[in-house]
């Protein structure tokens, strides 16, 4: 057993770290405050192989394995979630391309993803009354001639607008049930594709949330991912991946609220003392620094499991859950520590306050985790 | 970095989980009714070497690393929690400092019959009116040539009834506050020693405690550990190797707690389904579940970075914390889902949760804990 991350682990965590704290922070409130897209931020991620670090290097990733990217997607999460949330789904879209695609699928899209030239790649398997219940899904991909035609709509997608390229999940067979879904690469611009209006969220405000419509979608059947019926397998294995970035994302908000904290809490005085001398103060860092480290620990178990190429389902639930629960209490707990101050916009932790909230409810809520756990225990 | 046990590491963890099931859980209720010491069963661990597990084999110990001990007293007080902290006073608290501090002479006599598990050993630091606040200790001894002479009550003191050598802390300089304190080796059959009954505790009732009695009671002084002036530094970084004990001890009382409750959930039946069936029931598992592995994994860590000899005083004081704490809550679930039968003494989860109970205090309460990691916060 060896906790420490090795050279090349480091190596990314350090560029990562690097670039979080001199381009991301600084204009992190801002972006927040405009709702501003971070475009210049996301081709900088794209230069630093943060856009597919679990990719093979052949089609332009990174290739430096789970490990690395949690540690990496923690740094950029630390300086601001929004940037991150869009740094994640597009490496997960990338992972499963390189997982399930066609080589004329990979060596289309990977490379585009991997440099940033594609701003972003989403996944599109929310409906607006389908979310933990993907099965319940009514978009349908119906075989006309050489090709699929889509028709319905999906809901909250991340970087839906931006992105080169969508994962779309669709009902191949409406009366197969769990097996009746299929998966298509659908590009930017295809006919039949058009954009809702953006969600105007709590909080991740520089990341884009839209709807999706399809009328009429023509795919070419080269644009299917992975067999017809195989859908939710893949978008399920993509999902325990995908639980290990919230997991990063999760404890790099922890990190960033505990920081702030520190920070307010040795400069603030009070009954003639700074309060980080007040146990009451003193006790909240270090249950903030305690659930810190058991949300990267959870993470990073998770993440070096499925570098091993060992299951990782329940360890991937257990660090999304666990984290992104701990990431209340954090950001709860940072706001009071900074008191009045805490409730503007002039100290950041109400931005990390804000961007926390919606960690214990995408890719999968903490109910779901929790239902992911307790049948693994219960086979078990 | 690499998740995984090595196969040593692994080995321990098997054998000691068969002896647990074999030689502890079975007896485990009645020695806890009955407040037996488990004689037998300490004398079986010492011949597998669980007496002594990361002292070196010179000096009559297993020559294990500190994963290897951690993981071992998991599976021990998975076993029975009152037979683990029974091993986990010999390695951590007597032991151990034995190995760092002694001196060739004082391990001959001092740690070899000790880590064997020929002799059983003890660490007393504790006083009526001086627990987390050691420097308030009242226990003095005063030189006279050759020799201490000590006088002064030490309480709450594990393996004190049984031990044949106690590691003891007391002022040798009253002035100089925890500068003053000094660590020595007293023998039990020593001239001016003697010891109260033993207490009667809530839990962990298979392993002894009570107070010790010092009036005149001289010791040679190459009986001393260390240098005048050093103990308190001896006890504080004995106390950072055993806070992975009792971390790993409320580790295996939770699994056990866990364990009984999944078989009780997936038995028991009600509104027509086992009980395991329902969310209610199925979210507490789940929780019980993750938790139990955060802590796992901040006692791991702290027990890698013990063996690399890096400073670990945060890390352990983070994983005694958190999983004293997790521990308590687990079994207060257990016994919840186990109903009016988690209450009565037919099923084990009572005594889990009784044995709990004291995780949260000794070797340094929730309370110290929270102000070594926020010291630690604070400085970093």
């Amino acid at each position: 057993m060896d906790l420490e991350p090795n050279d090349v682990e480091r190596a990314i965590q350090e560029t990562a770290r690097r670039f979080a704290r001199e381009a991301v922070a600084p204009v992190a409130a801002e972006n927040d405050r405009l709702r501003r897209f971070p475009k210049d931020l996301v081709r900088g991620l794209g230069e630093l192989g943060l856009l597919a670090v679990n990719v093979p290097a052949d089609y332009g990733g990174s290739e430096a394995g789970p490990v690395a990217y949690a540690l990496a997607l923690e740094e950029i999460s630390a300086a601001d979630c929004a940037t991150a949330v869009t740094m994640g789904v597009t490496n997960m879209v990338g992972e499963t391309i390189a997982r399930y695609g066609t080589e004329e699928q990979k060596t289309r899209c990977l490379p585009r993803l991997a440099s940033g030239e594609w701003l972003a790649g989403a996944f599109g398997l929310s409906e607006p009354q389908a979310g933990s219940d993907p099965a319940a899904m009514t978009t349908r991909a119906v075989r006309r001639g050489p090709g699929w035609v889509l028709d319905g709509a999906k809901q909250w997608i991340t970087s839906g607008d931006v992105a080169g390229v969508i994962v779309v999940w669709a009902k191949t067979d409406p009366f197969a049930g769990a097996r009746g879904v299929s998966a298509f690469l659908v590009e930017q611009g295809t006919p039949g594709l058009s954009i809702g209006r953006h969600e105007e969220k709590l909080g991740i405000r520089a990341s884009t949330t839209v709807p999706l419509v399809f009328e009429g979608c023509e795919v070419p059947d080269s644009a299917r991912l992975g067999s017809v019926g195989e859908g939710l397998p893949i978008a399920l294995s993509a999902l325990d991946g995908g639980r290990i970035g919230i997991g990063a994302q999760a404890t790099g908000t922890i990190r960033a609220a505990l920081e702030a904290s520190v920070r307010y809490a040795k400069e603030r005085t009070t009954f003639g003392r700074p309060i980080a001398e007040h146990q009451a103060i003193a006790f909240m860092l270090a249950d903030m620094a305690t659930d810190r480290d058991a949300s990267r620990l959870l993470t990073l178990r998770a993440a070096a499991l499925k570098g091993a190429g060992e299951p990782f389902t329940r360890e991937a639930a257990m660090a999304k859950l666990f984290s992104s629960e701990a990431a209340q209490r954090a950001v709860a707990k940072a706001i009071q520590i900074h008191g009045g101050y805490g409730f503007t916009a002039e100290f950041p932790v109400e931005r990390y306050y804000r961007d926390a909230r919606v960690q214990t409810i995408y890719e999968g809520t903490s109910e779901i985790q929790r239902l992911v756990i307790a049948r693994a225990l219960l086979r078990g | 970095m690499d998740i995984q046990l090595t196969e040593e590491q692994r080995q321990v963890r098997d054998l000691c989980r068969e002896f647990a099931a074999k030689e502890l859980a079975p007896n485990a209720r009645r020695w806890d009714a009955d407040h037996v010491f488990p004689r037998e069963a300490v004398k079986q661990l010492a011949a597998m070497g669980l007496m002594g597990v990361a002292v070196p084999p010179e000096w009559g110990g297993a020559g294990m690393d500190n994963v290897s001990y951690a993981v071992a007293m998991e599976e021990i007080s998975r076993g029975c929690a009152g037979t683990g902290v029974i091993m986990s006073v010999s390695n951590s608290l007597y032991c151990d400092p034995l190995v760092k501090y002694g001196t060739d002479a004082q391990k001959k006599e001092f740690l070899s019959p000790y880590a064997s598990g020929e002799k059983l050993g003890a660490f007393a630091l504790t006083e009526p009116q001086s627990g987390s606040d050691a420097a308030e200790m009242r226990t003095v001894a005063v030189r006279r040539g050759d020799e201490y002479v000590i006088d002064g009550t030490k309480n709450f003191i594990t393996n004190g009834p049984q031990a044949d050598t106690i590691l003891v802390f007391l002022m040798t300089d009253k002035a100089k506050k925890h500068k003053g304190i000094s660590a020595f080796l007293v023998p039990t059959d020593a001239r001016g020693f003697s010891r109260g009954k033993p207490d009667d505790k809530v839990g962990i009732r298979a392993s002894g405690s009570c107070s010790l009695f010092f009036e005149g009671c001289a010791v040679p002084a190459r009986f001393r550990l260390g240098e005048e002036g050093d103990g308190f530094k001896i006890a504080m970084t004995t106390l950072d190797g055993g806070r992975i004990g009792i971390a790993a001890q409320a580790l295996g009382i939770a699994r056990a707690a866990l364990e009984e409750a999944v078989a009780y959930a997936k038995d028991r039946k009600a509104f027509g389904q086992p009980i395991s069936q329902l969310q209610a029931i199925q979210f507490m598992l789940a929780d019980m579940a993750t938790e139990l592995d955060a802590a796992r994994l901040l006692t791991l860590r702290a027990a890698t970075l013990k063996d690399r000899g890096v400073r670990h005083s945060t890390e352990s004081a983070m994983a005694k914390l958190f999983a004293s704490e997790m521990s308590e809550r687990v079994t207060s679930k257990a016994i919840q889902i186990h109903g009016g039968y988690g209450y009565v003494k037919d099923y084990d989860v009572e005594r889990h949760w009784r044995d709990s109970r004291i995780t949260e205090i000794y070797e340094g309460t929730s309370e110290i804990q929270r102000l070594v990691i926020s010291a630690g916060v604070l400085k970093g």
